[in-house]
């Protein structure tokens, strides 16, 4: 008979044969035994958050930078519903976690216990699949399912809950069977004909428009590098939405940059306008579509995303095909190849004309802004940063508001994976912590979270974090005084009333980033700017970084509620009165 | 038209609701049952009757049968979110119309009253393959099985003949011909 392992044996022997190398967590009474167990196990590292939200999205991070799993461990009751927010925020934007929360033990359950709580029943809606091990012998098979669940098909968050008494009790290892990847849930199923419709729609596209989404992002760096030949090959603008920046250089000629709600004049009104559209995945996220009825009325689309759930949920497609982004681009890449050598050139002399028209939309330069000598404007800040950080490979990641609007609209990024925000739940409080997570992974990279001064309350605690690991952080905050985006909307939508979105009593983070042990830089006059980035991205360490800029300050472009691409909203540039001239011109 | 205050889509017109039946297998765990009613009640799908039973001892196997209601596209949803469940094997999906398919539903109807009430309660229930199941003086439970509307309108016109408690199983569907769904 084979030896017996106890059940928190057991949860590091799956984590080391998954090649985990970090777990994300805190401690508490009904994970001790895993805890316990963990001196024990030299090739895993633990980081010890300092509240399980930030485990969550630290894990995210680290997972979005590396494109391996998260692995999260919390103890039972709060910390699991303190890591519920994670959960979603992993769920809506496709990030693979695993979860182990420690459970009161089996005989209890049902008691209301000591820190007891139905962890399954409260993450079920926002875990791809969870688990609640009642038996010791399930616990390893567990463990592997919950890992391949979480990275197959599209990527999502999981959950094990292990009962106290099981992390104690004796049973055999298993280790994890070796399957094939694809499996019954992970759809990569299309076949060629697909391929060859798609190619014909191709070659006969006159003002077409591709539309990439973090699905190229999570089919990992290969797919990025075929959606690169595949684009040179068919010629085509592409557009992308915020989870899918990176995967097409952001510098590049034919990248017609952001679309959506923020998104560029050009790209929104190729949408609108053009004859075909291909959606390669992305999930028409009603932050991208604008008005439903009216959304890119002309066109023919194709969607290709490996979730069949996605397709034609919210908007009608064409032609469907339901497959692994970098399988279906080197399908296609290869077909055309094949096809003929006259392809390509006829091709992009059909298209010829609509380049034109996309080069007039780009002269209406919707990034545009203002800038000022007296404040810092902070479009201004985030090009700075930018530029001054573009010589080396850099990680943004973001919180949620104007901020990050700004940030995806004027921080170019050339690499997959560089960029982690929260897009599909819009969590306050994630760059933080998720900056934690990407430093882990890329201990000697650049990392830094463009914030802002009210998401970064959010989540603050996990400075103390970085500075125990001596994570060299960079927390870029545009401090505007409001929580900018709901006072844009107030400012638009509600008559200016500004109900409670001032951010009252801030505290002096210049001082805070003392207290945390950690350096703090204070920027305020546009000529301090560089000098400060520079001296950020110089120190060594921990950086909380206070730029102040302008209040008053909005982002654009805008679609508003219920307009569709073309009825945008463009910035103060726009409006005649405010033309600049002379001198403010060069500062744009 | 007045102004929207959000940044949200307005509604559009809904399209026309179908009425299906779908027919899930999945693996008779703990809290699978949830994770289907979950799905429904969380992405905002309703459920017009719902039976659920072992089928499957030996493979753990249950049958869920759900009816419902939406339009084609919500209809085609259900199904894919459905797929997508780790414990879900297949899912089967008709239209309550689908002459291929038998749905059957069974009502237990206690009926209190005089016999000649009984009697009539008997009579208007000979359609529906009624089968006393316990009979007194004053009472009786007549078990039907029949169509979902069929079983709707018999008790609202046994209600006028005594007709005080109604148990109903939910529809369960079963495809015609010795044809098997895959």
């Amino acid at each position: 008979m084979s030896k017996l392992f106890s059940g928190a044996e057991i949860v590091f022997k799956c984590l080391e044969d998954q090649d985990v190398e970090h777990i994300f967590g805190y401690p508490g009474g009904a994970v001790l035994p895993i805890y316990d167990e963990l001196k024990n196990h030299s090739s895993i590292k633990h980081i010890l958050v300092r509240h399980e939200q930030g485990a969550g999205h630290a894990a995210e991070g680290y997972a979005r930078s590396s494109g391996k799993p998260g692995v999260v461990l919390v103890t039972s009751g709060p910390g699991a519903t303190n890591v519920v927010t994670a959960l979603t925020d992993a769920y809506m934007d496709s990030v693979p976690l695993v979860c182990i929360s420690g459970q009161v033990p089996t005989h209890l359950i049902g008691t209301d216990a000591f820190q007891e709580c139905d962890t399954t029943g409260i993450t079920r809606p926002c875990t791809k699949h969870n688990w609640l091990v009642k038996d010791i012998k399930d616990l390893s098979k567990t463990l592997h399912e919950a890992f391949r669940v979480a990275t197959t098909g599209r990527p999502g968050p999981v959950l094990v809950d292990i009962p106290k008494d099981i992390q104690f009790a004796k049973a055999n290892y298993s280790k994890p069977k070796k399957e094939k990847k694809q499996n019954g849930k992970s759809n990569n199923r299309f076949n060629q004909n697909e391929i060859d419709e798609l190619i014909n729609l191709i070659s006969k596209a006159k003002k077409p428009v591709v539309y990439t989404g973090g699905g190229v992002i999570n089919s990992g760096p290969d797919a990025s590098q075929s959606l690169r030949e595949f684009i040179r090959l068919i010629g085509f603008p592409i557009t992308s939405t915020l989870q899918g920046l990176g995967a097409f250089p952001g510098d590049d000629n034919q990248f017609i940059g952001m679309l959506g709600m923020h998104g560029t004049y050009e790209a929104n009104n190729a949408m609108h306008d053009c004859d075909l559209l291909i959606n390669i995945g992305a999930r028409f996220d009603d932050r991208i579509t604008g008005k439903i009825d009216e959304f890119s009325p002309k066109s023919k689309k194709v969607h290709i995303d490996i979730d069949p759930s996605s397709i034609n949920k919210i908007i009608k497609v064409d032609l469907a095909i339901v497959g692994d982004v970098n399988e279906v681009l080197k399908a296609t890449i290869k077909k055309i190849n094949k096809k003929q050598n006259g392809f390509n050139d006829s091709n992009k002399q059909k298209i010829a004309k609509w380049w034109e028209q996309i080069q007039k939309w780009r002269t209406k330069n919707s990034l545009g802004f203002i800038n000022s000598e007296s404040t810092i404007k902070p479009q201004h800040a985030v090009k700075r940063l930018y530029e001054l950080t573009k010589n080396q490979d850099t990680f943004i990641t973001t919180e949620v508001g104007q901020h990050q609007m700004w940030a995806a609209q004027h921080y170019k990024f050339n690499k997959p994976n560089r960029w982690m925000t929260s897009g599909g739940l819009g969590t306050m409080g994630y760059g933080l912590p998720a900056a934690v997570g990407v430093q882990i992974a890329h201990p000697n990279k650049l990392v830094i979270d463009i914030a802002g001064e009210a998401s970064i309350l959010m989540t603050m605690q996990e400075m103390s974090t970085a500075v125990q690991y001596n994570l060299p952080i960079k927390i870029f905050i545009l401090n505007n005084q409001y929580m900018g985006m709901v006072r844009q909307w107030q400012e638009l939508l509600h008559e200016k009333n500004y109900s409670e979105s001032y951010s009252e009593a801030l505290p002096d983070f210049v001082k805070l980033a003392d207290a945390y042990g950690c350096k703090g830089i204070k920027a305020e006059k546009p000529e301090e700017l560089d000098m400060k980035i520079k001296e950020m991205v110089d120190h060594n360490g921990p950086v909380i970084f206070d730029c102040h800029v302008d209040p008053s300050e909005n982002c654009f472009p805008m679609i508003p509620s219920g307009k569709p691409h073309n009825q945008m909203i463009l910035g103060p540039n726009d409006k005649d009165e405010n033309k600049i001239t002379g001198k403010g011109k060069a500062l744009v | 038209m007045v102004k929207p205050k959000s940044a949200y889509s307005i509604p559009t017109k809904k399209g026309k609701l179908d009425t299906h039946i779908f027919v899930v297998w999945v693996d008779n765990e703990a809290g699978v049952l949830a994770r289907v009613v979950g799905l429904f009640s969380g992405r905002g799908y309703n459920i017009e009757s719902l039976a659920v039973a072992e089928v499957d001892q030996t493979k753990n196997i249950s049958r869920i049968t759900i009816v419902t209601t939406g339009t084609p596209q919500v209809i085609d949803q259900i199904k894919l979110q459905l797929k997508k469940l780790v414990p879900v094997h297949k899912v089967a999906d008709f239209k309550r119309e689908d002459k291929k398919v038998i749905f059957k539903e069974m009502a237990l109807l206690k009926v209190v009253g005089n016999k000649k009430k009984i009697e009539k309660c008997l009579k208007a229930c000979k359609n529906f393959n009624p089968v006393v199941l316990d009979k007194t003086k004053l009472s009786v439970v007549i078990q039907i099985t029949a169509l979902r509307r069929e079983i709707d309108k018999m008790s609202k016109k046994l209600k006028t003949l005594g007709l005080t408690s109604t148990s109903r199983t939910g529809a369960i569907a079963m495809t015609r011909g010795a044809e098997i769904f895959k």
